[in-house]
């Protein structure tokens, strides 16, 4: 019955709430996934930030992310109350695992291609520390992009 | 055969010639494009981050309309993730749904 699944909340309170608000509500949460057997594997606050809408009337505000692994009775739960606060002007909740688990095939089966390959030209399975990376397809239009994740 | 158009090109010889040079040959048609390369898969992002507004800004214009993968030249897988990406952005109002 409990399946575990990762699952990453995020929700938006409205700028004038307090830091014990704030802290009243995350505990709420953790206190629900408690009560489901799940858990919580990390919190992230991201403070006060410029929503690109206007919602109920607010311009601005408080990001938090937590990610939870538990069940979907679990989630269902943190929806239905993340709903009912008002504080909280918008939430969304997102199963990860199964995206993120794709995305750790295809690293993985890269890596797996690029040393078969190296490995059929005579190379060393692993690119080695200052070796020229034979890219000839180089294209100017690739802008150095920092990526985040 | 007039006009070698089209991504067709890519990874042969002549295709490549023709990227290189492309700055200084414009195309018949007048304007010239540069070759695009999905992002994605030039810079091996696996997964494309909702949360990662510096990520997904590009493919906004001012509008706030996705962008097109004619115009991105994002290969269409990840432009099926882009897409649901920019969609969970916008639910968060990190990025609009429009601007005017």
């Amino acid at each position: 019955m409990s399946t575990s699944r990762q699952y990453e909340l995020v929700y938006i309170v409205t700028p004038d709430a307090s830091d014990q608000e704030l802290a009243d509500l995350h505990s709420q949460i953790e206190q629900i996934i408690q009560r489901f057997h799940g858990t919580l594997d990390r919190t992230e606050n991201w403070g006060r930030r410029k929503l690109a809408y206007e919602i109920a009337h607010h311009r601005e505000g408080t990001y938090v992310v937590e990610t939870i692994t538990g069940s979907g009775e679990l989630v269902k739960e943190i929806d239905r109350r993340l709903r009912v606060i008002d504080q909280v002007i918008r939430h969304l909740i997102v199963r990860v695992d199964r995206e993120l688990r794709v995305a750790e095939r295809t690293r993985g089966a890269r890596k797996a291609n690029q040393a078969r390959r190296r490995v059929a030209r005579g190379l060393p399975p692993e690119p080695q520390p200052g070796e020229a990376r034979g890219d000839l397809d180089m294209d100017d239009d690739r802008e150095s992009v920092e990526v985040q994740r | 055969m007039s006009d070698e158009r089209g991504g067709r090109g890519r990874g042969a010889k002549g295709g490549d010639r023709d990227k290189s040079k492309g700055g200084d040959a414009p195309r018949r048609g007048g304007f010239f494009r540069r070759r695009r390369v999905c992002k994605f898969c030039a810079e091996k992002i696996d997964y494309i981050n909702y949360k990662d507004v510096r990520l997904l800004a590009p493919f906004l214009p001012e509008r706030g309309k996705i962008q097109p993968r004619r115009i991105s030249g994002t290969c269409a897988m990840h432009q099926r993730k882009l897409q649901t990406a920019i969609k969970r952005a916008r639910q968060l109002a990190l990025v609009p749904y429009v601007t005017d």
